[in-house]
């Protein structure tokens, strides 16, 4: 499982990492998969454990692929400080109730597959990673979008919760779309397609896309830049403490 | 399927009993819509239930560490674990419907305390080397008890029981990797792997269930062969495979009296204080109402979810009862 | 059934290409989609399967244990129905 460190001084004929993208992309799948962990024995209904469970399975597989291409994964999943992720803010957002959660899966996985879509068209470095992680997440996007019919469009209560969960996480699907360093992807088609996406599946759901901005005010930037929401410290302080309990021990 | 035991007249029950008699006495399967003596079925329900909330419940100790495993690789085997856990009780939920008992009954016995699931699960894991001695110890406990339920009399029981047993092959050996890294690892990883292997060894061995002389179900069970081994049987199989394993891991088990017999070709052990187990079992262990708590609290919280998609189904014409 | 509680359906799965799809087990779901869905999620999760059947299981129709003999006991008697029926001198091949 050890790779080279990043750190490290590559074998002279290397090809250089494509470090910036497979953090970006490495660290959104590595944070969404252990959000999707904290659900284990939380479930609402037993079904929907072994459900959550594969996605957060498959989204760690690609974590760990990802991160890989960028160095040693355990090294860079539990010895980073926060200010050195990646990801998006979106993918860091505590689960909240059902509803919240799958707001996120909706707006996250209907990105992710438009997005691996083009990698896996284009030539580069994460073609074969997204070959076959796009069949993973066109499940993903599958179950979201079943799940925000039935909650949209189930009870008068789960309309309510479910419509909190897409206003209350809307303002941070704008950062999905900040073009990432070295990804060969067209990003105004990608914001398009996933506009026009959202908004069938939320108009089918009986639901109403939320009008807000999609991005926060401050001019420091947000995930891509390592700036990261509150929880998302404590989320690390988590994931991160057995394993810098032990330094340089193998597990 | 939904099957209901046939109509039967008192005067044609000898004669289906004598039928069902030979059946289990040939060793062939007993099918949901044959008919059975309702005590058959009432042990049976009894049993898969128990079983299938133990699996329910035993999701909760190990997803007590998914969010803290110390490697990636071992976070993918964790949760893909404690999804195989959940997906054993859905598979044993299952073999009980075909006795005419649904799910949702079952879970209410489970959330009033009216039926039990293991009492090993009301231990709490308090260090990452648990998740090993769980995976060692527990499960291969488990896997002792289950592997004779394939042959199992009732059908679905033991078509489930394959199934399960087939999956549940790497998550004793899991467990066995996580401990062996641990023990050969540095000397507070070695440390944290005895205590845990401490702290599981005794309520593995209760795992059994109480002495052969004690247990109150057991002979009928044997009869019908839905069990196959008495308790003390299966302890004593799995103390035999349990000493050479904790040697080649280089851990010792915390019994003092335990010793290779070379009379009876087995090892003798030390007394197990059944006071513990019957507390543990009367609801004092140190995690019961913990367990119940959230598996009550994750229903209830999720009532909201499942009526919406019922809403849902009714709504568009998708719902089929 | 109360609002919550989801109908249960039986689950068929073909575990390759060329064989029948066999009775797998059943679930719990609110209709068809989502009953596919977790079949898929539950009874193939270690690739166990090319393609699921669910049906709801109040459509199963079964025979019943009453009729065992009138329903199956006549095919028994009829051995002819068996290949290996039929006596075929040794090294005749192909058959």
């Amino acid at each position: 499982m050890k790779s080279v460190p990043v750190t490290d001084t590559p074998a002279p004929a290397a090809e250089p990492r494509p470090a910036t993208a497979a953090l970006a992309l490495g660290d959104d799948a590595l944070v969404l998969s252990h959000r999707l962990g904290e659900w284990a024995g939380h479930a609402p209904v037993l079904e929907e454990e072994v459900a959550l469970a594969n996605i957060a399975l498959d989204l760690l597989g690609q974590a760990r692929t990802l991160l890989s291409l960028a160095g040693d994964e355990d090294e860079l999943a539990y010895l980073r400080e926060e200010r050195a992720f990646r990801n998006t803010q979106l993918v860091e957002q505590p689960n909240g109730d059902f509803a919240h959660t799958i707001a996120r899966q909706l707006y996250f996985s209907t990105y992710q597959h438009l997005l691996y879509g083009q990698l896996a068209a284009a030539e580069g470095p994460f073609a074969p990673l997204a070959g076959k992680a796009v069949k993973e997440v066109a499940y993903h996007r599958d179950h979201a979008e079943h799940w925000t019919l039935r909650l949209g469009d189930g009870t008068e209560e789960s309309h309510a919760r479910m419509q909190r969960g897409l206003d209350a996480l809307w303002r941070y699907t704008g950062e999905l779309f900040e073009p990432v360093e070295e990804l060969p992807v067209d990003w105004s088609a990608l914001r398009e397609g996933w506009l026009s996406a959202v908004t069938a599946v939320v108009e089918r759901a009986t639901l109403t896309l939320p009008s807000g901005p999609q991005n926060g005010a401050w001019t420091a930037g947000a995930g891509r830049q390592g700036i990261h929401t509150e929880p998302f410290g404590r989320m690390l302080a988590e994931m991160q403490h057995l394993h810098r309990s032990h330094p340089g021990a193998s597990w | 399927m939904t099957t209901m035991a046939p109509d039967t007249g008192a005067q044609d029950t000898a004669g289906y009993e004598a039928v069902f008699d030979a059946a289990v006495a040939a060793e062939e399967r007993i099918e949901p819509r044959d008919w059975m003596p309702d005590a058959y079925r009432a042990t049976l329900v009894r049993q898969i239930a128990q079983h299938a909330h133990s699996e329910i419940i035993g999701m909760q100790p190990e997803a007590n560490w998914i969010t803290r495993a110390p490697s990636l690789r071992r976070k993918a085997i964790l949760m893909a674990k404690v999804q195989d856990e959940a997906g054993h009780g859905l598979y044993l939920y299952s073999a009980a419907e075909t006795l005419g008992t649904g799910r949702d009954e079952l879970l209410d016995k489970l959330h009033s305390g009216r039926q039990k699931y293991s009492s090993i699960f009301n231990y709490p894991t308090l260090t990452w080397a648990d998740v090993g001695a769980i995976g060692w110890l527990v499960d291969g406990a488990a896997i002792t008890n289950q592997v004779p339920l394939c042959r199992c009399s009732y059908g679905p029981y033991a078509r489930a029981m394959v199934r399960i047993c087939k999956e549940e092959s790497f998550h004793q050996r899991q467990g066995y990797e996580l401990l062996l890294a641990l023990s050969r690892g540095t000397e507070a990883q070695h440390a944290m792997a005895q205590d845990a292997v401490n702290r599981w060894w005794w309520p593995s061995l209760m795992m059994f269930g109480p002495p052969d002389a004690e247990s109150s179900h057991s002979a009928q069970s044997m009869a019908w062969k839905i069990k196959r081994h008495s308790n003390d049987e299966l302890r004593q199989r799995f103390v035999d495979i349990c000493v050479p394993q904790a040697a080649s891991l280089g851990l010792t088990l915390p019994d003092p009296d335990l010793r290779w017999n070379e009379e009876r070709g087995q090892h003798d052990f030390g007394a197990i204080d059944w006071t513990e187990f019957q507390e543990v079992l009367r609801g004092n262990g140190p995690c019961n109402d913990q367990r119940i708590g959230q598996r009550r609290r994750a229903h209830e919280e999720g009532a909201w979810v499942r009526e919406a998609a019922a809403a849902y189904a009714a709504k568009h014409g998708k719902a089929t009862a | 059934m109360t609002n919550a509680d989801w109908p249960l359906w039986e689950v068929f799965v073909r575990s390759r290409r060329g064989l029948a799809h066999t009775h797998a087990g059943s679930l719990h779901a609110p209709d068809a989609e989502m009953a596919l869905r977790n079949a898929r999620d539950l009874y193939t999760r270690r690739s166990e399967g090319v393609s699921i059947w669910v049906v709801p299981s109040t459509a199963v129709t079964a025979s019943s244990p009453d009729e065992k003999d009138p329903f199956f006991e006549p095919a028994a008697d009829k051995p002819y129905r068996h290949p290996t029926f039929y006596e075929i001198p040794e090294g005749v091949r192909h058959l």
